[in-house]
């Protein structure tokens, strides 16, 4: 026992030490050691990103403009489109260099949100399918939505140095749980009648899983996609403290200055985007049948120029 | 328990040979417990927590036979017909399909045996809302691996022979549910299977579309030669329909016969209870009421049946009703141009009430 401090039954913590903190500032030391290590894998995922935000960079904002409405027109019908075409002009009128700004956020983002779908989905299937693994993974989700995003930052910065890369690791962590935690409930919430139906005419597990229960939870891993966009979109500002450009940024230095339109520019930018992400992503939960025309082609857009040519 | 098998040549199409299921974590505890104590099914849950779904149920049906199983809600019919294509371990006990162990077969082979031999129809239906008609009833081929023009032309057909054609490309929550449980008939015969299971098919439709239905389906069956097993719950429909019905309480098998038997004979007195509503107009033939010659004559002395008018042992009571209106006399019941036996009013009277043919009183007051 330490000479200073006596152990004490009713205040035991002051004299135990189990060195949790230098265990895990010990991670900071391996996370430095090896950080050249995967350096060639962080390059290609940077290169990844930054070819999204050329090609979101290059084309002209009102060309965007135009695919998105549409996009949305087809997706979730008219008046999701024309909230999707004010919400982009405003973010546009904001401020010149508000488009820029959007642009390069939309494609770290975007980045995030796919590799979230890449790792979500085989994760939430796996939790559907093995009771044991949800009990395992449920607790790692809830840590990850929970523990303050400063606490990964410094190691996620000091194993892969500041940047993009970064910047979508640590955006991956705050945003994928939702999409885990909802496909696993989708699948789960498919009618066991019908999956019995499936097995009693020979199905095998992975027709089961294709052919009907992906289907079937669709608009609940739908639900899950749309919530990670809104958390990876939550996450810009955070993200920007490792030298991840954009919108977040913008709020970032606006608070450093204390210039308080600087911030509403940045701020109201990422809601306008959110608005835009979410509209659009929520449509795709919806089935066309459920908007009253039979198949996807036969509305919007798309339906509009088949009748038009058609017959 | 009675066995009302007829004796033929065939080998069996499904066979159940002393099958059970204990639903529950101490399945094997509980399983022993019983064999060694026969405990019943409220003891089981009491002492294991495991309920006892199928109780050494023995059964085989004939190739082109409609087997029928009625009981009560929960009395384990479901549980019974999900173990013949295997969707329920047994705990014990064998099923054979066509003689093979299905019990024994990879996972692979137990697919194939379930997409090309048995066809399943579903009391909730189990339709999958998310494809159209078509598309339902090809699932079956889909799962083989058919090719898509060549499904959906069997598809169609299937679908035709339900006379849901020109229904192929709405969805099930387009249809009515009578129209929904043909698309799953359809579905069960589009890969022309040897079996078809039916679990409560009609039993969620109003009782004129059921009856239909069940017209339609006897065709059916008849005209493809399906031996099927079919629960249901509403002993009407069971006598209608059925070949042999097994009639099940608490997992067990209580009686096995053909419909007379089971109406006539029940075997105890929840069977009883079962048929104690059903009319035996159409069920119970003259052998069954008549009293033979001998014996008649014994009693009361020699008749003279020469003017009374006559029947045949297989005539229905409804047959003889309708003769025993023209005449005060006995019916001569007449085989091979010779009178076996008598069917006096009373006799007759009693056969419809479900009595037996001296059975006196039932007046109150014994007036
Ligand atoms: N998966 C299961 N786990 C535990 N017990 C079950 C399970 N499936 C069925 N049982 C029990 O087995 C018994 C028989 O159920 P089953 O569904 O076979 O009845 P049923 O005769 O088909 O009834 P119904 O006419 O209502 O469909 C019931 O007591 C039920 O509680
Ligand atoms: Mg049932």
């Amino acid at each position: 026992m330490a000479d200073d401090k006596s152990f004490s039954l009713l205040d035991p913590f002051q004299t135990v030490d189990l060195g949790l903190a230098d265990w895990a500032d010990g991670i900071k030391g391996w996370a430095t050691a090896h950080r050249s290590a995967i350096q060639p894998l962080k390059r290609a995922v940077n290169d990844a990103i930054m070819s999204i935000e050329h090609a979101l960079q290059a084309v002209p904002p009102m060309i965007i403009i135009a695919i998105l409405v549409l996009l949305a027109w087809q997706i979730g019908g008219r008046r999701v489109a024309i909230i999707v075409g004010v919400s982009l002009f405003a973010l546009g009128l904001l401020d010149p260099t508000a488009w820029g700004l959007a642009m390069t956020t939309l494609a770290i983002v975007t980045s995030s949100v796919l590799v979230c779908i890449a790792i979500g989905l085989p994760l939430g299937i796996l939790a559907a399918k093995s009771d044991r693994f949800q009990a395992a993974i449920r607790p790692v989700l809830d840590t990850m939505q929970t523990i303050p995003a400063f606490v990964y930052l410094v190691p996620v910065v000091m194993l892969v140095g500041i940047g993009n890369v970064s910047g979508v690791i640590v955006t991956i962590v705050f945003a994928l749980p939702p999409l885990v935690r909802l496909t696993s409930l989708g699948i789960r919430g498919v009618d066991a009648s019908v999956v019995e139906a499936a097995r009693a005419y020979g199905a095998n597990p992975l027709q089961i899983l294709f052919k009907v229960e992906l289907p079937l939870a669709t608009p609940t891993i739908m639900a899950g996609v749309n919530q990670t966009i809104m958390l990876a979109l939550s996450m810009v500002v955070i993200a920007s403290m490792i030298a991840v450009k954009g919108l977040g940024n913008e709020v970032l230095r606006a608070m450093g200055r204390l210039d308080a339109g600087k911030a509403i520019v940045g701020g109201l930018g990422i809601v306008l985007l959110a608005i835009v992400l979410d509209r659009i992503t929520q449509g795709v939960a919806q089935t066309g049948r459920e908007r009253g025309h039979r198949h996807w082609w036969q509305g919007g857009p798309v339906g509009l120029i088949a009748k038009m040519f058609g017959r | 328990m009675m066995d009302g098998s007829v004796n033929d040549m065939t080998a069996p199409v499904i066979e159940c040979r002393s099958l059970w299921k204990v639903f529950g974590d101490r399945a094997d505890e509980a399983m022993k417990a019983v064999l060694q104590d026969d405990l019943a099914k409220e003891e089981v849950l009491q002492r294991f927590g495991c309920v006892v779904g199928v109780r050494d149920a023995s059964f085989s049906v004939r190739e082109g036979e409609i087997f029928c199983i009625m009981g009560l809600s929960g009395s384990g019919k479901s549980t019974l017909i999900r173990h013949v294509n295997r969707l329920i371990e047994p705990t014990a006990g064998d099923v054979l399909i066509e003689g093979i162990n299905i019990g024994e077969l990879g996972s692979k082979a137990l697919r194939e045996v379930r997409a090309s031999k048995i066809g399943m129809v579903f009391q909730n239906m189990g339709l999958m809302p998310h494809r159209t008609v078509r598309e339902n009833v090809a699932f079956a081929l889909e799962v083989r691996g058919m090719a898509r023009t060549e499904r959906f032309a069997i598809a169609e057909r299937a679908i035709a022979t339900v006379d849901l054609a020109g229904w192929e490309d709405r969805y099930p929550d387009e249809l009515s549910g009578g129209m929904q449980q043909r698309v799953g008939l359809a579905r069960a015969i589009a890969a022309d299977p040897h079996i078809l299971l039916m679990d409560e098919p009609f039993s969620a439709l109003d009782p004129l579309i059921r009856r239909q239905l069940q017209t339609q389906f006897m065709e059916l069956a008849a005209h493809m030669k399906k031996t099927t097993l079919f629960i249901t719950h509403d002993l009407d429909e069971a006598i209608r329909i059925g070949d042999r019905i097994a009639v099940m309480k608490d997992g067990e098998f209580v009686q096995v016969g053909t419909p007379e038997q089971i109406v006539t004979e029940p075997a105890d007195e929840y069977v009883a209870d079962f048929v104690a509503g059903i009319s035996k107009l159409h069920l119970v033939t003259a052998a069954r009421i008549m009293e033979p010659l001998d014996a008649y004559q014994s009693r009361n002395g020699p008749i003279d049946l020469t003017g009374s008018l006559r029947a045949r042992p297989d005539d229905l009571l409804n047959r003889l009703a309708d003769l025993s209106i023209e005449t005060d006399a006995p019916l001569a019941i007449e085989d091979d141009g010779k009178v076996i036996g008598v069917v006096t009013k009373k006799a007759l009277i009693r056969g419809i009430q479900g009595r037996s043919r001296d059975d006196e009183g039932g007046l109150p007051n014994g007036g």
